[in-house]
């Protein structure tokens, strides 16, 4: 398979600024921090980690919602990190984002089938079209004509969330980002959509990143997962192999903490202490060493790489963990 | 002996009048809840988990909202006869709420600080100093480093998790006998998730409260509740103890819920989703509110609604599966 999109040390600094009339700029939030990774044609990339880890930032710094402060974005061997104008307008249609909260880019005074339909509006789409689709979306995503000319208060928030898929569905995509887009659905609903993203995927051979924290969503989906923390990738590769043998102190508290479905299960849970470092000021050494259980003298002064850490698809960056030579990944 | 239950909550019915229609969001509603017990509310968007909680404590906006049938008995004392000013009191005092969006009970321009104090002055007669330092003590029971420095933040100046923590304690500070806890985790990152939660219970342990837990996520329920009810299109259809829910759920919705899951451990080719959509509670079809998109429906199913019935011992359900031929009834 081969690479639709390739991401080459991105970037996002945000600068910190002080002082009313001559603002100086006194700091940056490293929100990505020199991201690299692949996504192949047809496959679903998932990108997990607590909030502020960069996820949504990686997302919309791809789309260049956001400029990146350095790196490149490949996509169909273009570098699009810097288009801008009608370019970025086309580009657009083809990579779609879902974004994370529905509430916000919810127009309170748009009716349900105004908010589907403007997409398509902006990209000419004849009415009697948009009108079909809107009600073929509707009905993909688990709500019914009948909602079309309600407004968005009058929505449960998952509901809210359904309306904010089916109006990124409307353009025909290629490849999606999808910045938690079941998260806040009910799971009778979120197997559907999953169902749905999935089928949708092979039909039309869609490329989803998909930006989660639900591990078990992102285990069942993805056919490859990245892990981040402060802006790095601290782990990635192939799903099954990175669930069942997760080499990052990270992950595996990650895995640890997933709340399961089994009243009879008592864990040996791996609690993390504290909480996410500023990323305007991440810890030296591995950013994770402040958090991490295991944390040695070299965590504190050196920055560990991503290497190969197992035969198959897997690399891992942490000191404590043994380099494994003879990869194919 | 059996522990009175403190809060009661009885064929709860709360309905939305709006110009489409009324929307029937909570609809009979009965359970109850016992001192230092966890009960779990589950179910998916829309069932009237949150307007439960929100009727509960009197908060539903009047027009469009209003409860039409049903009581509340914290205590043996129905809520929903008490004035405006005894319920102010009442919340956030003897019951409080912590809620689904951080931002409804946060002010984003006020400091920590004078929102903390101005809960504590209204139920508790002490100066803005005593104020301060039970405010100091609340943020470092809720695990927030350096609190008494911390209370002159703003709300955005926490982090998501730390966030929840100031609403936590916000809701305990005048030491409630009932938390009505509406997704209080839903919003946070795992390992965020696991400390609150974590928290939650080292709370109910050393202040010995009630809590009502509601979510979405059937492995919160299955680590912190002691019974569950779930919740359907504004009903109650299970109610039971949790380890009896989890290893013998009697309701094809539950059923359904449980199937839907992603499992770690044994990935499904494709997850069994309940096909169909919630209904509109404008318009409930007829007879059983589940029918529609239960694959064991049988004919009579669309004709009658069966009742909560406790057809085992300490199990409630609804559903007609279980109801013997002559004891149909509406
Ligand atoms: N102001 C209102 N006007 C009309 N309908 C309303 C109003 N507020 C809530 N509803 C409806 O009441 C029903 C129950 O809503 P509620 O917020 O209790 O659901 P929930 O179970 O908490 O869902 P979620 O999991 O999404 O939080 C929903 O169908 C909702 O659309
Ligand atoms: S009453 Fe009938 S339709 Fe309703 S849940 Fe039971 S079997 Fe299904
Ligand atoms: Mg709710």
């Amino acid at each position: 398979m081969s690479n639709l999109l390739e991401v080459k040390n991105l970037k996002k600094h945000f600068p910190i600024k002080k002082g009313a009339i001559f603002p100086k700029q006194v700091g940056a939030v490293k929100a990505v921090d020199g991201v690299s990774f692949h996504v192949r044609k047809g496959e679903t990339l998932g990108l997990v980690g607590e909030s502020g880890c960069g996820k949504s930032t990686t997302g919309r710094a791809i789309l260049n919602l956001i400029q990146p402060s350095e790196g490149e974005v490949i996509y169909k061997g273009e570098d699009i990190s810097h288009y801008k104008g009608e370019k970025l307008r086309k580009l657009r249609q083809d990579i779609q984002i879902i974004f994370q909260d529905p509430y916000a880019s919810l127009n309170p005074r748009m009716t349900v089938e105004q908010i589907i339909a403007e997409p398509m509006r902006a990209f000419g789409t004849p009415k009697k079209e948009r009108e079909e689709k809107i009600d073929y979306l509707l009905d993909v995503v688990g709500l019914s004509s009948y909602h079309k000319h309600r407004y968005p208060h009058e929505f449960s928030g998952g509901q809210r969330q359904r309306i904010g898929i089916a109006r990124a569905l409307t353009l025909d995509p290629e490849l999606i980002i999808c910045d938690e887009p079941v998260s806040a659905l009910d799971v009778s609903i979120q197997a559907q959509v999953i169902n749905l993203m999935e089928d949708l995927q092979k039909e039309f051979d869609l490329t989803f990143i998909f930006i989660a924290h639900d591990l078990s969503v992102v285990h069942h989906i993805s056919d490859r997962v990245a892990v981040m923390y402060l802006g790095e990738i601290v782990e990635v590769g192939e799903v099954e192999e990175l669930y069942a043998n997760p080499k990052h102190p990270y992950t595996q508290a990650l895995l640890s903490a997933i709340p399961e479905a089994d009243p009879h299960l008592k864990r040996d849970r791996m609690v993390l202490e504290g909480d996410l470092p500023s990323p305007s000021n991440p810890p030296a050494g591995c950013k994770f060493h402040t958090r991490c259980p295991f944390a040695e003298e070299i965590c504190r002064t050196e920055h560990p790489e991503l290497k190969d850490v197992s035969t198959g698809d897997h690399q891992a960056a942490c000191h404590l963990v043994k380099e494994v030579v003879g990869s194919n990944g | 002996m059996e522990q009175e239950p403190i809060l009661q909550v009885e064929n709860l019915h709360t309905h939305f009048f709006t110009k489409s229609g009324v929307v029937k969001a909570v609809d009979g509603v009965s359970f109850d809840i016992k001192p230092g017990e966890t009960l779990g509310i589950v179910g998916e968007s829309g069932s009237g988990k949150s307007i439960t909680a929100m009727s509960i404590m009197r908060l539903i906006k009047d027009p469009p909202g209003k409860i039409v049938d049903g009581r509340v008995l914290f205590k043996g004392e129905n809520l929903l006869e008490k004035s405006k000013k005894e319920m102010r009191s009442i919340r956030g005092n003897q019951i409080s709420m912590v809620f689904q969006d951080p931002m409804t009970s946060l002010n984003p321009v006020f400091t920590v600080e004078k929102q903390m104090v101005e809960t504590i002055q209204t139920h508790r007669k002490v100066s803005k100093k005593e104020a301060i330092d039970r405010a100091v003590e609340l943020l470092d029971l809720v695990g927030i480093p350096s609190a008494r420095s911390r209370l002159k933040s703003y709300p955005h100046e926490f982090s998501g998790g730390m966030r929840q923590r100031v609403m936590i304690a916000l809701a305990l500070s005048c030491d409630p006998e009932v938390l009505i806890a509406d997704e209080p985790t839903t919003a946070l990152d795992v390992t965020i998730q696991a400390q609150i939660l974590e928290l939650l219970e080292r709370l109910q342990k050393e202040l010995g409260m009630a809590i009502v837990m509601i979510t979405h996520d059937l492995g919160v329920v299955a680590e912190v509740c002691d019974r569950v009810m779930v919740m359907y299109a504004g009903k109650p259809v299970e109610f039971s103890e949790v380890t009896e829910l989890f290893d013998h759920p009697k309701h094809p919705y539950t059923w359904g819920l449980m199937s839907s899951i992603p499992q770690i451990k044994n990935r499904q080719d494709r997850l069994e989703a309940i096909s169909g959509l919630p209904p509109d509670l404008r318009d409930l079809p007829q007879g059983c509110s589940f029918a529609p998109r239960c694959k064991h429906a049988m004919d009579k199913c669309h004709e009658v609604d069966p009742a909560f019935r406790e057809h085992i011992p300490a199990h409630h359900v609804r559903c007609l599966l279980y109801e013997e031929k002559e004891e149909v009834t509406t």
